[in-house]
């Protein structure tokens, strides 16, 4: 495949990257995402809604997040210098509330009036909820059943803060299900309803949308790595389910063409077996949620259900921009096992006083393997997009500890 | 328009929505999923629905994530897919079909990533190979015609748009664009199987899309009873029935969803009331 002279260019202008993206959907909803796409362009130039969303994004949110040091982390794999960027402590807990905060100032500026969304972790819908809450706006999470078991605390916090939870029992009660019952609301509530979706993935402008409210984070290192180390780090890393966070912080390092960048898939159980939700390293080209990208699927092209101890990276599909990077080689995507993610969970615990979530413990899993290899000069960045106190659970449990 | 002067499955959908012109009649248009509960209760029950009165037999091509389907739909496909159906068997049961059917038009419907895996050029040779006449596929809107719709058309078979109460004047002449054999008007913002249509808003959409088209304007999304398809029938040139079939079907399974013996004939029933309550009514649309 030819080297595009930028990567930071896309999509085109009808929400391709390369072949992935674009826009299939019901053409219930194509008016709806066409509308959307045109007050995002107008949006975007508007320095009145960049002006409102920097005093949030400051105010309430908490940003800029850090650039810290890892230094115990450093001196115990005894190579890399290793940094996070600590999205974790963002309201919320984690980097999602940066395109939540976007989207809902959007959805006030087209006088939308209610909110839906979907969530794994349930993550995005504590951000979405959150935001909700703040504006006054009526806010409808759907999420899977399997995943409100296993992220009761979420749930909890969801209603909380007054939204309406509601489970998800159809095809594999996930990620992907939940994603498809808010489809099939937003296309029953066409008028008044706002769709917050929670990764870079879905039709045109969606992906597109979610990377440009998530590039703050890349933005902000880049800027902070400049004042504490006077250059750009040499690697990024960061773990990816849908893949928001990574691209976030990638994207505005992409032309950056010395800095080596890594996505870290879940690998579940291994990726040679059937349980993982690796859809670069385990899956191929298909159509699902709106767009064109790498998906679990059978040989008949039904979509598999994904596994990761994580419930935010279990999702078949990943947005297609990093479809597109795959192939073009510009990111390398890996995988590490529920295994070596728990191990990075504990070893981060002990060393750095950070819990993380289990999802960015995978990126941590992999700076593991990879550090001690490096020289002491190398720079690595791993973004630390979530906190972990939602996974305490999960992770006793995986550990044979009851609390 | 170049689509429709090419022979082969459209042919048979066109004949068919003429003679029914003729009559003076709406079309019965039914939809089941194919492979739903298995593979040969759902042939028998496509055969006796044409046999019933059935103008156009929809097949739903089963699909694990049917974003725009309701309750019913979505499980009728993970049935069909439970009991070994895939997008394979269902050109098979047209095949099967066709050996004892030759003038009821097929037309399968589902979601573009199953077709996308088996590869669209080897899929419609394999479907036009097999009988199938039209595609109507829910996740592929103009903006991606490139994909499936050209190819289609130029193998000969119909692709047959949905329209939708959010497509507006604007928009409807792009929707059109492509579209053969019939237009189907989704005739309200929603998933299948919901709330009823009312019929005076289905005839001035129905009124409004015939503006921009001479093809023949079908009605679904939410009709169930017999009245229902005879009052949406008077207005446009056919209706669709499919979750209300599927209802019946899913009454008359056992409780680990094998077909009960009188399963088909229960589900015809119904077919054949809802034919009587099409061809009833006379199309006032012109």
């Amino acid at each position: 495949m030819d080297k595009p002279n930028t990567y930071r260019a896309g999509p085109d202008e009808n929400g391709h990257f390369g072949i992935y993206g674009g826009r299939f959907v019901a053409e219930t909803l194509m008016p709806l995402i066409l509308e959307l796409e045109e007050a995002w362009e107008a949006a975007k130039v508007d320095p009145a809604f960049q002006e409102e969303l920097d005093y949030f994004l400051e105010h309430y949110v908490g940003r800029p997040s850090p650039l810290y040091h890892a230094e115990r982390l450093t001196e115990h794999l005894g190579g890399a210098k290793i940094y996070f960027k600590r999205d974790e402590l963002n309201h919320t807990g984690a980097h999602k509330i940066n395109n939540c905060m976007g989207q809902i100032l959007l959805a006030r500026r087209m006088k939308k009036t209610r909110i839906i969304a979907e969530t794994g972790a349930g993550q995005h819908g504590v951000a979405t909820a959150t935001v909700a809450a703040r504006f006054g706006l009526p806010c409808t999470v759907y999420m899977g059943a399997v995943d409100i078991e296993r992220q009761q605390p979420n749930v909890f916090r969801m209603r909380l803060l007054g939204a309406e939870v509601i489970p998800v029992t159809s095809g594999s009660s996930t990620l992907k299900d939940a994603m498809n019952e808010a489809l099939r609301d937003w296309v029953t509530n066409v008028e008044d309803t706002f769709y917050i979706i929670g990764t870079v993935a879905g039709p045109h402008p969606y992906p597109a949308l979610v990377r440009d409210f998530q590039s703050v984070i890349g933005n902000e290192a880049k800027a902070q790595m400049q004042k504490a180390e006077g250059r750009l780090p040499d690697s990024l890393v960061a773990c990816i389910g849908g893949g928001s966070n990574a691209m976030g912080l990638f994207h505005p390092f992409l032309d950056d063409e010395d800095v080596k960048i890594i996505g870290v898939e879940a690998g579940g159980h291994g990726v040679d077996t059937d349980k993982h939700a690796a859809s670069l390293t385990g899956g191929q080209p298909g159509v699902l949620h709106g767009n064109r990208t790498y998906l679990l699927q059978d040989d008949d092209g039904q979509i598999i259900e994904a596994h990761s101890i994580s419930a935010g990276l279990d999702y078949p599909g990943i947005g297609p921009e990093h479809s597109w990077l795959h192939d073009l080689g510009r990111v390398d995507y890996v995988s590490v096992t529920d295994t070596e993610a728990l191990e990075a969970f504990q070893l981060c615990s002990r060393l750095e006083g950070i819990i993380p979530a289990l999802e960015p413990a995978h990126a941590l899993a992999h700076v593991m393997k990879i550090a001690p290899d490096l020289p002491g000069d190398h720079i690595l960045l791993m973004n630390m997009c979530g906190r972990g106190d939602k996974d305490i659970f999960t992770v006793a449990d995986a550990l044979g500890v009851e609390i | 328009m170049s689509a429709s002067a090419i022979v082969g499955g459209t042919a048979r959908l066109d004949a068919r929505f003429a003679a029914c012109k003729a009559e003076g009649r709406s079309a019965f248009v039914s939809f089941i999923m194919a492979g739903d509960p298995d593979q040969q209760t759902s042939l028998d029950i496509a055969l006796g629905l044409a046999q019933g009165g059935a103008d156009v037999i929809e097949l739903g091509m089963p699909f694990t994530d049917p974003m725009a389907d309701g309750p019913a739909i979505q499980a009728a496909g993970l049935r069909a897919l439970a009991t070994g159906g895939s997008l394979k068997s269902t050109l098979e049961m047209v095949r099967k079909f066709r050996a004892s059917d030759t003038d009821t038009p097929i037309i399968l419907m589902g979601y573009y990533n199953p077709i996308h895996y088996y590869g669209v050029d080897s899929f419609l040779k394999d479907a036009k190979a097999s009988g199938v006449d039209g595609l109507i596929i829910v996740d592929l809107p103009p903006e991606e015609d490139s994909e499936l719709c050209l190819p289609a058309l130029e193998a000969g078979l119909s692709f047959i748009r949905l329209a939708t109460p959010t497509t507006d004047d604007k928009r409807l002449p792009a929707v059109l664009a492509n579209t053969s054999g019939f237009v189907y008007y989704v005739s309200i913002a929603g998933i299948t199987g919901a709330a009823a249509p009312k019929a005076d808003a289905v005839e001035q959409a129905v009124a409004r899309i015939k503006r921009h088209t001479d093809l023949p304007v079908v009605v679904g999304f939410g009709i169930r009873t017999p009245e229902q398809a005879e009052a949406i029938a008077s207005c446009a040139d056919g209706a669709v029935v499919g979750s209300a079939l599927i209802a019946v079907l899913e009454k008359n399974l056992d409780d680990q969803d094998r077909a009960k013996p009188e399963l088909v004939d229960e589900v015809l029933a119904l077919g054949r009331d809802l034919a009587e309550g099409v061809h009833r009514a006379r199309a006032s649309v012109k």
